[in-house]
């Protein structure tokens, strides 16, 4: 279905449902005089109100309800949660617990990036519809992702008894500590995929990958010595550094009528969070082996091109496996796998980096512990800006005088290298639905 | 001509399609022996395709989801509902409860029928259309989703095992949080599937595989009582994640402590 290529004619290409993608949501663009008239990322994932009925529900709930908003990075979810009420609570978690949230999080960083790599990324850059065609004639390529995506798995499994909505969170702690036989094989498993991860850094990077450069905000947390996780400022490249209990004075949500998302600006700008914005503000932090994985593959940063985020994501996975590793080898079975919590009234606030990136909770707790009201902010929703920003810039830059099949892949391509995760970007709105 | 799949997706977390996207290999191996027509999450855009096994993840919380699941139900031999939103509303549906709720609480604990077709509801499949297969769980296993998909293949009815977590529990020698230590689990009336894993972690099950098979949930309520919970903490046990489950609607609707 080529089209004539006359890059002044009416071009209006309809994604109607945006394959490869965790959840649902379309693509819209109208472009004529080789100006792109009107350009929208329809967002129509029906919101499931959780911030909502969590009023009412007590403390010990809040993890196993947060986790359902997303069946992707549920851990991210219960992260940031746990943090604002052990904050409300006034609990400082012991040592092994925060050493076990960062391993609990290595496993979901890994999983996440390696589904998306393989399953919803790939298939574009080597030609196929889909990552099961892809392996027909890529299988080692294929087989070494999925691998990698069963051991993030595993690793979630271990401190949660299963990979979607684990079991193990708690505030305060976690329920179970793992059993030492169990952390010995895992270890065992991970040290022998190290070298997989970084294959697949060097892989990524020799990937043909197109050049297209932007100009954009970097956002992301900055801890102090570790590559950042479940704690941190947040930062970005144009000088901010604050609390992430300043977070509503300088970012704010608003509204547009084609999203069930809400948009979110930082001092009136769209702004990225995720992969690339993390690498671009924290590879100094990065562990010597990740570091040097990195510089092999001859990538500067900051980068200013989002196609780079596929590299930030294997860099990211390799960088989970190293940390893994090394948090296990330290690893000693706890006195007590939690803290004792007393509820007061009170309020908390947790910001950690899901995936997809910074991920900001805010709980107000009534003095029995239940939630009086809540506030979830979850990356893709702060990408929303950014992703249809990119679009518009992309396209024209990619060539109004492409066929229509070619606008509509490089759109999508687009989109992927956020990999928005549009279940977790509606849940928290609050809108008035009308009745039939 | 291998048989044809499909994979829907409604009002939900994305966490039941992951029983395939997790799968690894087996998810490779699936793709030999039937034709995934369409997934969107993996790939494959064509959702009026004929198939013979439609799977279908979330709830119908909106009119566009009310009429896209008929138009489903017409071109697939076979449904499944894939998990807690699809097959009882899911976690999602407890807005049911404050839909009309605020402004007239009577309604919220009498109204159940008429919540049904209200846009304000997030309600299960079945209520829409005819489901050939309900398979529980939040989120449903990739043993559970691959079992019924091998016995479909093999032309066997799917086995469901309706037992309940407290059998699964003794058998794999779990020591009771409920009698041990006094926390309020609802193993005794909830449906097995997850392999007892929240008492295995110390902890109690909290219904995410719903109701088990003639669950005796007033002797359960009343045994949380003996433990001291109070009325509306026994109400949100049974409303929670598959809140709208006739049992626990039912027996959670009596914990209400504003009902007349």
């Amino acid at each position: 279905m080529s089209e004539p290529s006359d890059r002044r004619r009416n071009i209006r290409i309809q994604v109607p449902v945006l394959a490869r993608v965790e959840g649902e949501g379309a693509l819209e663009i109208h472009a004529r005089d080789g100006h792109i008239q009107h350009l929208c990322l329809r967002i129509f994932e029906p919101p499931r109100y959780f911030e909502k009925f969590l009023e009412g529900r007590g403390w010990e709930e809040i993890p196993d309800i947060v986790a359902r908003i997303c069946g992707i990075c549920p851990v991210a979810y219960q992260m940031s949660a746990v943090q604002a009420v052990e904050q409300a609570f006034a609990v400082q978690p012991s040592r092994w617990v925060r050493d076990g949230r960062r391993l609990l999080y290595c496993g979901e960083w890994l999983q996440s990036h390696a589904l998306h790599i393989h399953l919803l990324a790939l298939p574009d850059f080597l030609g196929f519809d889909n990552a099961i065609a892809m392996a027909a004639e890529h299988p080692d390529t294929v087989r070494r992702g999925l691998g990698l995506q069963q051991l993030g798995n595993d690793l979630i499994r271990m401190f949660g008894g299963r990979s979607v909505h684990p079991v193990g969170v708690r505030v305060g702690g976690f329920h179970r500590a793992p059993a030492q036989a169990d952390i010995q094989a895992l270890r065992s498993r991970i040290q022998a995929a190290l070298k997989d991860a970084e294959d697949l850094v060097t892989f990524t990077a020799a990937l043909p990958l197109p050049a297209d450069e932007q100009t954009f905000v970097s956002v992301s947390l900055r801890h102090e010595e570790e590559y950042p996780m479940n704690g941190g400022r947040i930062v970005s490249d144009r000088g901010l550094d604050i609390s992430p209990e300043d977070y509503e004075a300088h970012f704010e949500e608003y509204h547009q009528p084609h999203s069930t998302a809400l948009y979110s600006r930082l001092h009136g700008q769209p702004y990225l969070v995720g992969p690339l914005a993390r690498l671009n503000l924290n590879h100094d932090r990065l562990s010597p082996r990740s570091r040097e994985a990195l510089s092999a593959t001859g990538l500067t940063l900051p980068s200013r091109n989002m196609f780079h985020s596929l590299i930030a994501r294997a860099v990211e996975l390799l960088e989970a496996l190293v940390e893994a590793d090394r948090l296990l080898a330290d690893h000693a079975p706890p006195d007590s796998p939690w803290s004792e919590v007393t509820p007061r009234e009170s309020e908390g606030i947790g910001c950690t980096e899901a995936p997809r990136g910074l991920l900001w909770h805010r709980y107000r707790l009534d003095a029995a512990g239940r939630v009086i009201s809540a506030r979830i902010v979850p990356p893709t929703a702060q990408n929303q800006g950014r992703m249809e920003a990119d679009l518009r810039h992309s396209l024209e830059h990619f060539g109004l005088d492409q066929n229509d099949e070619s606008l509509k892949l490089r759109g999508e391509m687009v989109i992927r290298n956020y990999d928005p995760c549009i279940s977790c970007a509606t849940h928290f709105l609050k809108v008035r639905v009308t009745r039939a | 001509m291998k048989p044809r799949i499909s994979v829907h997706k409604f009002s939900s977390c994305d966490g039941c399609q992951l029983a395939f996207i997790n799968a690894g290999e087996a998810l490779l191996e699936l793709a030999t022996l039937v034709d995934i027509v369409h997934f969107a999450e993996a790939g494959p855009v064509d959702p009026d395709a004929p198939v013979d096994i439609a799977f279908v993840e979330g709830s119908i919380s909106t009119q566009d989801e009310a009429l896209r699941i008929r138009r489903l139900r017409e071109t697939t031999r076979y449904l499944i509902s894939l998990g807690a939103c699809a097959t009882a509303g899911g976690l999602q549906a407890l807005r049911n409860f404050n839909a009309r709720g605020v402004e007239d609480w009577s309604h919220a604990v009498y109204a159940r029928p008429e919540f049904i077709e209200s846009l304000d509801t997030a309600t299960a499949i079945a209520r829409h259309v005819k489901v050939d297969l309900e398979l529980w769980g939040c989120p449903v296993s990739t043993r559970q989703v691959f079992a019924a998909i091998r016995r479909l293949l093999y032309g066997a009815l799917p086995f469901v095992d309706n037992e309940k977590v407290c059998q699964e529990c003794k058998r794999r020698g779990i020591t009771c949080t409920l009698v041990t230590r006094g926390i309020p689990c609802l193993g005794p009336v909830t449906r097995t599937g997850c392999g007892a894993l929240c008492p295995a972690f110390g902890r109690d099950c909290y219904g995410c595989f719903g109701p088990g098979e003639n669950p005796n949930a007033a002797a359960m309520a009343r045994r949380f009582q003996g433990l001291g919970l109070l009325p509306e903490e026994i109400n949100r046990r049974f409303h929670f994640i598959n809140s709208h489950a006739p049992d626990f609607l039912e027996e959670g609707l009596a914990w209400r402590e504003d009902r007349p």
